[in-house]
C-alpha cells in the first residue's frame, strides 16, 4: 500500500492546497519572484497546483538595481521557457536619486528599494493577495507568522492579534484596503528546499554552485565583485576563491560562503553538516535583534 | 522517514519555551551565529543568570523578548536519526488561549509542561481539554523543574496521579509522564541523571521517537472535498482538491456529495504527471468520466458510500474574540471548502474548565468552552471530528468585520434533517402576489423608540390600502405582547426577537403580501439578517430619523423618562446602541417631514415595484 509519508510530498500537497485556496479566494493575486531557490521552487509548485492550465497569477519581480546579474539573465530565462505573466519593478524615486547599498548602506537601501518599492508595486496594482517565499525557519519572528497572514491598510503587520489559522481553515476574507500576505512553504527547511530541488530536477541560479570567482573580505564576510560597481577599499585586491552563495539577494548585501560543492548532492551534505544559519549571509539581518519583525510590521516579506 | 507534529502547552512559566530551545539545541539545530546571539541576548534580556536563555531562540516578537511570555505561536523543525518533527510552541498566558487552539488543530501528540512546584493548574486543565477537543489523543506529561523540588519521586508521583484523575474523563488515548529539567536537559535526550535513577522511563526525545503518528485516514473509505475547479479550457474539466481519508484509482467508481451524482475516475494528475492512485494527503486533480455538475465545497466518495449531508449540527466550540457568542446572530462558518450562513441556534451548556460541570449559558465569552446547536442556510456534506479532522473541523467568521470568532468541532447531525423535508409547493409566491394584482415585498422600518415609525407605518399602510394593495403590519409592541411575550430586552433576546419576526415577514411576503415591519430593530447584523431571507429587490429599509434628543422631548409613551431614571434597562439610545443604517433604501428625516408627508414619499417610491 501506497502512504503519504515521504516528508516532501506530505509538504508539496500542502504548499499546493494553500496556492489553489489563493486562486478562489483572491480577487487580485500575485506571486513575489526574487529568482532564489525558494522562487524556484515555489514557481514549480505553482505550475503543479493549477496543472494542465497556467499559473492563474502573475509574478513580481522587484528589482533594486543590485542583483547579480546572473540572477536576471535566469529570470529572463525561466520566463521564456515557463511562460509565466513577469511584472518586474523598480522604485522610481529611489532610482532618480541614486539610493544604492555602498554609498547609503544597506537599511536605507533595503528600506526604499525593496520594502517602499514593493509597496508602490502593490498599491499601484491593487494586488490582494501576495504570495511570498518565506519559511518559517529562517528567522525567530518569520517562525511566528501565519500562512494567510493579515495586513491592515498601508500593510501593516501585528504580530499581537493575529487571526487564529486552524487545520486548513484559512480565513481570506478583506475588507478594500486590508490585504493577506500568503507563504505556501511557511512549513520547509533549507533542507527540504535542496532536497525537493534535487529530487525535482528544478533549475537554479548558476551562484548557487561553488566555482572560482572574485571576492574580497570584509568584516570576515566574503563580498563577491560582481561588476564594477562595487568600490575597493584602500590595498583591497579581489582574489579568486572557490564560493558559493546559500541565499541570493543584492551583491554587496548577500556574502559567498567558501565550498567545493559543485552538485546538488554535495550542495545538500554542506546544508545538513552547515554549523551557520542560511540568514547569516544576509547583512540586513544583523542591523540589530529585531529587525527583521520591524522591516516586517512596515511591509517586508 | 515520518514526521511527528506535535505542540508544547502548559501555563505560563513552566518552561515551553526553554523546553524548545533545548530539544533544538541538543538535536544541532541552533547554528553557531545563532548561539552567539543568544549569548548577547542573554544578558539583555535573559531570566537565567549567567546562563543562555533557551527561551530567546524561540520567543521570536520583540514584545515576548521584553516582557519574556509567548505571545503567539513559533514552529520549530528538527529532526533525530528516527523521526522529523514540527513543533509548535504555545503562549500559556489564558489571554492568547486561541494561539494555542491554533497550534493544537494540526498536532498529533501534545507535551504538557507542569512546574514540579506548581503542579496541576487551571491553565493545564484548559489546554488539556482544548487538545483533546482539538483531535490531539496522546500526552506526554513533561513535570518540569525536578531540580527544584530536589528530584523528589514522591512529588512526581503526586503530580501524576492528580492530572490522571482530572484527565480520565476526557478520554485521551495515553498519558505518559516525564520528569525533566529543561533547563539543564536532564531526561530531554539522555538519562540516568544521578538523582533521578528511580525514573525507568523513556527520554521526552525517546518518546517523541516512537510514539504512533497521525491517524490512520488511509485506512478509511475514500473522501475528497473539492477545492479548485480546473477548466483552463474548453477540453479540460478537472477537479482539485486535498484527499482527507482513504485512496482513489483510476477506474474507481464515485459520487459526489450532496448531489449524489455518480461518475467514474478517467484521470488522476499529481503535479504535472499522471498517476495510476491517489491517497489521503496528497493534492491532486481528478478528471471524470462524465459531464456532472460538480463545485467548490461539494465531496467525492466511493460509490458504495453514503454521506448524508445536514444542515443542522451538534458541536464543541471555543469562542476566540471579544466580542461573546450571540445565539441568534447570523454568522459565516467555513467548513472544508465550504462557506455558508449559520446561526447558533442554542448554547447547550458551557465546561466549566476546572470542574468539568456543564453550566447553563447564555453565550460564550473569550476563550470559553461549550457545546451548541448549529443551523446552516444549507446541507453540507461533513463527517464527525473525531472520524475525520479537515471534514468535521470548522471555524465562524463575523461577517462585517471578518474576523475568526470561534473554532468548532463537529459532534453529530441533528436528525432534525432527516424527518424534516422542505414541502415543494405548486402555487408559488408569484402566483399569490398576481392574483393580488401586486408584487409582494417587505417594507422594513428602523428607528429609535419614539421615531415615528409606528404613525408613518399606519399612514403608508392606509395609502397603500386605499391604493387597492393587500398589505399587513407586523408592529413591535404588538408583536412583543404575542409571538414575543417570551423575550426580553437583552441582547440575544433582542436578535431573537429581530430573527422572528423577520421570518413571519417572510411567510407572509411569501402569501403575496406587502408586508410593513414596524420594528426598532438596533442591529445592522440582524436588519441585514432580515434582508438576506428575501430575494432580490424584495426587502426596502426605511430609516426612520429621528435624532435622540427629539425622541426624547416628544417620549409619547414616557419610556425614555423611565430609561434615565433607571426604572428601564436596555432602553435603545440610553443604555443600549442603536446602529443606524450605512445605506437605507429610503431614509425619511422626521426634523424636515411631517409624518403625512414621509407616509406620501414612501409610497411615491414604492406603488412603481408594488
Amino acid at each position: 500500500m501506497i502512504e503519504i509519508t515521504e516528508h516532501l510530498d506530505m509538504l508539496e500537497a500542502e504548499s499546493i492546497e494553500i496556492l489553489r485556496e489563493v486562486a478562489f479566494a483572491a480577487s487580485k493575486p500575485v506571486m513575489m519572484y526574487s529568482i532564489g531557490k525558494d522562487s524556484s521552487v515555489m514557481l514549480r509548485l505553482a505550475q503543479k497546483a493549477f496543472y494542465p492550465g497556467p499559473i492563474p497569477f502573475p509574478l513580481l519581480h522587484i528589482d533594486t538595481g543590485w542583483k547579480f546579474p546572473e540572477m536576471i539573465a535566469f529570470r529572463d530565462q525561466m520566463q521564456r521557457e515557463i511562460g509565466f505573466d513577469l511584472i518586474t519593478y523598480t522604485n522610481p524615486r529611489g532610482a532618480a536619486e541614486g539610493i544604492n547599498p555602498i554609498s547609503h548602506g544597506s537599511a536605507v537601501h533595503t528600506d526604499v528599494m525593496k520594502t517602499e518599492a514593493l509597496r508602490q508595486a502593490l498599491d499601484a496594482h491593487g494586488f490582494d493577495h501576495v504570495i511570498g517565499g518565506a519559511r518559517r525557519d529562517e528567522e525567530k519572528s518569520r517562525a511566528k507568522e501565519r500562512i494567510f497572514s493579515f495586513r491592515a491598510p498601508g500593510h501593516r503587520w501585528d504580530p499581537k492579534a493575529q487571526r487564529p489559522e486552524l487545520w486548513t481553515q484559512y480565513n481570506t476574507r478583506i475588507k478594500p484596503g486590508e490585504s493577506i500576505r500568503v507563504f505556501p512553504i511557511s512549513n520547509w527547511t533549507e533542507a527540504d528546499i535542496w532536497a525537493y530541488i534535487a529530487r525535482e530536477q528544478i533549475p537554479i541560479v548558476p551562484l548557487y554552485y561553488a566555482a572560482p570567482r572574485p571576492v574580497v573580505e570584509r568584516s570576515g564576510q566574503l563580498i563577491m565583485v560582481a561588476d564594477e560597481r562595487l568600490p575597493l577599499l584602500r590595498d583591497e585586491v579581489p582574489v579568486m576563491r572557490y564560493v558559493r552563495f546559500r541565499t541570493l539577494g543584492c551583491y554587496p548585501l548577500t556574502a559567498a560562503v567558501e565550498s567545493d560543492a559543485t552538485t546538488l548532492d554535495q550542495i545538500i551534505h554542506e546544508v545538513l553538516g552547515a554549523t551557520q544559519s542560511e540568514r547569516q549571509g544576509r547583512i540586513i539581518d544583523h542591523d540589530g535583534a529585531g529587525s527583521m519583525e520591524r522591516k516586517k510590521q512596515e511591509g517586508y516579506f | 522517514m515520518q514526521t511527528l507534529r506535535f505542540i508544547t502547552c502548559g501555563s505560563v512559566d513552566d518552561g515551553k519555551s526553554t523546553l524548545i530551545g533545548r530539544l533544538l539545541y541538543e538535536t544541532k539545530k541552533v547554528f553557531e551565529d545563532q548561539l552567539t546571539a543568544l549569548a548577547a541576548e542573554s544578558r539583555v534580556h535573559g531570566t537565567q543568570g549567567e546562563r543562555l536563555d533557551f527561551a530567546l531562540l524561540v520567543d521570536g516578537l520583540a514584545a515576548e523578548r521584553e516582557q519574556g511570555i509567548t505571545i503567539d505561536v513559533a514552529y520549530r523543525y528538527f529532526a533525530t536519526e528516527k523521526r522529523r518533527f514540527i513543533v509548535a510552541d504555545t503562549p500559556g498566558h489564558e489571554q492568547y488561549t486561541r494561539n494555542m487552539a491554533t497550534a493544537a488543530s494540526t498536532a498529533d501528540v501534545a507535551i504538557l509542561l507542569i512546574d514540579a512546584r506548581k503542579g496541576v493548574l487551571v491553565q493545564t486543565r484548559r489546554h488539556s481539554r482544548i487538545a483533546r477537543l482539538l483531535g490531539v489523543r496522546h500526552i506526554v506529561l513533561a513535570v518540569n523543574k525536578m531540580d527544584l523540588v530536589d528530584w523528589s519521586e514522591a512529588r512526581f508521583k503526586d503530580i501524576e496521579a492528580d492530572y490522571a484523575r482530572f484527565a480520565e474523563p476526557l478520554g485521551i488515548q495515553s498519558i505518559t509522564a516525564i520528569p525533566i529539567a529543561a533547563i539543564d536537559g536532564t531526561n530531554i535526550v539522555e538519562r540516568g541523571h544521578a538523582e533521578a535513577l528511580w525514573y525507568k522511563g523513556p527520554s521526552l526525545i525517546e518518546w517523541l521517537e516512537t510514539i504512533p503518528v497521525g491517524d490512520d485516514q488511509l485506512a478509511k473509505p475514500f473522501a475528497m472535498p473539492v477545492q479548485w475547479v480546473n477548466r483552463p479550457n474548453p477540453d479540460f474539466r478537472g477537479f482539485s482538491g486535498r484527499l482527507a481519508s482513504g485512496s482513489v484509482s483510476i477506474g474507481d467508481a464515485v459520487r459526489v456529495a450532496p448531489s449524489g451524482v455518480g461518475s467514474h475516475v478517467r484521470r488522476i494528475i499529481n503535479g504535472m504527471a499522471d498517476t495510476n492512485k491517489a491517497v489521503a494527503g496528497q493534492s491532486v486533480t481528478l478528471v471524470l468520466d462524465d459531464e456532472i455538475d460538480v463545485s467548490r465545497g461539494d465531496v467525492f466518495v466511493g460509490e458504495t458510500q453514503t454521506i448524508t449531508p445536514a444542515d443542522q449540527f451538534e458541536a464543541n466550540l471555543v469562542w476566540m474574540s471579544d466580542k461573546p457568542l450571540q445565539a441568534g446572530r447570523a454568522y459565516i462558518i467555513q467548513l472544508h471548502r465550504i462557506s455558508a450562513g449559520v446561526t447558533v441556534s442554542r448554547i447547550k451548556y458551557r465546561v466549566a474548565i476546572n470542574t468539568e460541570e456543564h453550566l447553563a449559558a447564555e453565550t460564550l465569552a473569550l476563550n470559553e468552552i461549550g457545546v451548541v446547536n448549529l443551523s446552516l442556510d444549507r446541507l453540507v456534506p461533513y463527517a464527525a471530528y473525531d472520524e475525520n479532522r479537515m471534514l468535521g473541523g470548522f471555524i465562524l467568521v463575523d461577517r462585517i468585520t471578518n474576523e475568526t470568532l470561534a473554532a468548532g468541532t463537529i459532534r453529530h447531525a441533528l436528525k432534525r434533517t432527516d424527518n424534516l423535508h422542505w414541502q415543494a409547493l405548486d402555487i408559488t409566491k408569484k402566483a399569490r402576489a398576481a392574483l393580488k394584482h401586486q408584487k409582494a415585498f417587505c417594507l422594513w422600518l428602523t428607528g429609535l423608540s419614539g421615531s415615528g415609525k409606528s404613525t408613518i407605518a399606519n399612514l403608508v399602510e392606509k395609502n397603500l390600502h386605499a391604493e387597492g394593495r393587500h398589505t399587513y403590519i407586523l408592529d413591535g409592541d404588538n408583536i412583543r405582547q404575542g409571538l414575543n411575550r417570551d423575550l426580553g430586552f437583552k441582547e440575544s433576546d433582542r436578535v431573537e426577537n429581530i430573527r422572528r419576526v423577520a421570518e413571519v415577514a417572510k411567510l407572509m411576503v411569501d402569501a403575496g403580501l406587502i408586508v410593513i415591519v414596524s420594528f426598532i430593530s438596533p442591529y445592522r447584523e440582524e436588519r441585514d439578517m432580515a434582508r438576506r431571507l428575501f430575494e432580490e429587490g424584495e426587502f426596502v429599509e426605511v430609516f426612520v430619523d429621528t435624532p435622540l434628543d427629539l425622541c426624547e422631548q416628544r417620549d409619547v409613551k414616557g419610556l425614555y423618562a423611565k430609561a434615565r431614571k433607571g426604572d428601564l434597562k436596555n432602553f435603545t439610545g440610553i443604555d443600549s446602541p442603536y446602529e443606524p443604517p450605512h445605506a437605507p433604501d429610503i431614509h425619511i428625516k422626521t426634523e424636515s417631514m411631517t409624518a403625512i408627508n414621509s407616509a406620501e414619499y414612501i409610497v411615491e417610491q414604492l406603488l412603481p415595484k408594488a
